[in-house]
């Protein structure tokens, strides 16, 4: 368990930035208690920091998470958020989309948002911005990114791609072994 | 088989003439064990925890599975509109009962219950009502730091981390590494963010960690108060099994009582909890715990139901306390068989005097022999060996009339060793 290195937190942050915007401050500043990022086998976690120092004790190989998982770097140095994540996002997503009852399971399955499928979008977001997606109980379901911007959306026709799926909830099931 | 309860239950006057109670019980053993499809072994250990008509009950509620039962995630929601929203997903259920408030019982549903949106999302848990009563004995309270020390796949832990309200820290630890990923997984859907996941062998604890404000210890055991759900323990436990289990159960327990921090000023306390309804690794364990400890004490769980636990058990006594522990059973409570134990740990009290003499008896006899031995004094050894084993004598007299047999005993043991150990080089 490390901190990031300045380039490794551009990465996360940029990533971040892309689903939060500027909400990006809330995380590193927090009123109540003190967060920090660690990196711990390639994977980055969000802890309080007193939490972070119990953490400490516990050896390498024995640790397996702490906090939040927010993802991982692949080999390349490429970061990726993972659906852990999808608490703070959902918390301070500045575009979301809800999708329809219907588009519910199709979604946990892992496919694309679909037209026919869309109940709600915020009103000016632009083509290719982080969105996550809620169900119409505003239950936080996962996140991707938009494929059109909101205006196109009008008139496309119902099979089209408003969003591309990205991660869900459903992993929690189905990849439940490299999640954390 | 019924006819056997029968004459069990009122022996002397149903009774056939000249066949003993023994013989009778013997039959009807073989019986369950071959009609329930149980290892005689198992059967018989089963048998004897009950009164005849009753232990016939329990064999007989092992084989109808127990309903399934889901925790609300406090963190994420209330039960009500947890139930609103399931209810519309077309499953029907229910709270299951007056003594807790987040648990619900389902009756049935139209959708896999463990794949919704809601379980996704981390709405609520899959969890046995067993698996709720460690917790409600632990009773955390916002602020503390608990470890869980065998914890996956989570079901406690997040429930913990619930009642904590995101606040103080958790250690979920588990031996099995592979188990830890499901334990990971269930905690960030839960949305615990003041979880620790880590993979120990629990024996290790208080050497990585220690000074915690409660400790959960759900220990491994062999599973024999789960029958309905799995039911290879039927067959695949033996005498050794048990020995292995009972073992590993008491090295726990002291450990997971040297984690606990007596001077925590909300806690101090610990929790030791099976999913095992035998004596030996529920009743026995907590006895042994509390002679090796002198500093916990047996508190009362604070679970409302449930039967006491047995203070003599087929001539073996235990200590009064343990009537203050929990047992729970499938045909009874409808709810997997289950034992709670809730212990307070003080602050050490100093040793008693007489324990102390005994041994620093026995540690000079032994320093001052070897001290001999390197300047080879023969004589002087012979003379102070004679004077230390006159010594302890008296001491180990005097142990075994007031407390402490075993360490008397152990003194002349020790002065015969090096007498005799002495006496051959002398020869030499």
């Amino acid at each position: 368990m490390r901190p990031l290195t300045e380039e490794e937190s551009k990465a996360v942050f940029t990533k971040l930035a892309n689903y939060i915007g500027k909400n990006l401050v809330h995380l590193i500043d927090r009123n109540d208690e003190p967060y920090c990022f660690r990196l711990h086998k390639d994977k980055v976690y969000y802890a309080s920091e007193a939490n972070m120092r119990l953490s400490i004790s516990v050896a390498r190989p024995n640790l397996i998470s702490l906090g939040t998982c927010f993802g991982k770097f692949s080999k390349s140095g490429k970061f990726k958020l993972h659906v852990t994540a999808l608490d703070y996002l959902a918390q301070y997503a500045k575009y979301k989309i809800w999708i329809k009852p219907n588009g519910e399971m199709p979604f946990l399955y892992g496919n694309h948002v679909l037209k026919a499928h869309l109940g709600r979008i915020t009103e000016d977001t632009p083509e290719h911005q982080g969105v996550v997606v809620f169900n119409m109980n505003d239950i936080p379901l996962g996140f991707g990114v938009t494929a059109r911007s909101t205006v196109d959306t009008r008139k496309l026709d119902p099979t089209a791609i408003i969003a591309f799926h990205q991660a869900d909830v459903g992993e929690y099931l189905r990849d439940e072994d490299t999640l954390v | 088989m019924r006819h056997c309860v029968r004459i069990l239950g009122n022996f002397k006057r149903l009774a056939e003439e000249g066949r003993s109670r023994s013989e009778y019980v013997a039959q009807l053993i073989s019986d369950i064990a071959s009609y329930y499809g149980y290892n005689e072994f198992l059967a018989e250990k089963l048998f004897h925890l009950f009164s005849v008509a009753e232990a016939i009950e329990f064999f007989e509620a092992n084989e109808v599975s127990r309903p399934v039962t889901i925790r609300t995630n406090t963190l994420k929601t209330r039960r009500r509109d947890l139930v609103q929203a399931l209810i519309n997903r077309g499953v029907n259920l229910e709270p299951i009962g007056k003594w807790t408030n987040v648990g619900l019982q389902v009756f049935e549903s139209t959708v896999p219950i463990g794949a919704t949106p809601e379980y996704l999302a981390g709405r609520y848990m899959l969890q046995a009502a067993s698996s709720f009563l460690p917790v409600i004995a632990l009773d955390p309270q916002p602020n503390e730091r608990i470890l869980d020390m065998a914890s996956a796949p989570g079901g406690k832990t997040t429930h913990i981390a619930a009642l904590l309200q995101n606040t103080g820290h958790v250690f979920a630890n588990d031996a099995n590494k592979a188990r830890t990923k499901s334990l990971a997984a269930n905690a960030h859907r839960m949305g615990c963010k003041n979880v620790t996941v880590c993979s120990y062998d629990g024996r290790e604890f208080p050497k990585v960690m220690g000074g915690f404000d409660r400790v959960l210890l759900d220990a491994p055991c062999s599973g024999t108060g789960v029958i309905s759900k799995d039911s290879s323990v039927k067959v695949n436990k033996s005498d050794r099994d048990f020995m292995l289990l009972s073992h590993l159960q008491k090295q726990l327990i002291l450990c997971a009582i040297d984690s606990v921090s007596p001077e925590s000023k909300t806690g101090g306390y610990l929790v030791y909890s099976t999913c095992s309804v035998t004596v030996d690794e529920n009743e026995a364990v907590v006895n042994y715990a509390l002679k090796k400890r002198s500093n916990v004490k047996l508190v009362d769980t604070g679970i409302a139901f449930g039967r006491e636990g047995y203070t003599q058990y087929r001539g073996k006594t235990f200590h009064p306390s343990v009537a203050l522990t929990r047992r729970f059973y499938p045909h009874v409570h409808n709810m997997d068989g289950f034992f709670v134990a809730k212990f307070k740990v003080e602050k050490r009290a100093k040793v008693t005097e007489n324990n102390v003499g005994v041994d620093a008896v026995t540690s000079t006899v032994a320093d001052a022999a070897e001290k001999v031995k390197k300047v080879e004094g023969w004589w002087f050894a012979f003379f102070l060996v004679y004077i230390a084993s006159d010594l302890c004598v008296y001491v180990s007299s005097r142990g075994k009339t007031q407390t402490d047999e075993d360490k008397g005993s152990s003194c002349s043991r020790t002065t015969q060793g090096l007498v005799s150990k002495i006496g051959m080089k002398a020869a030499a």
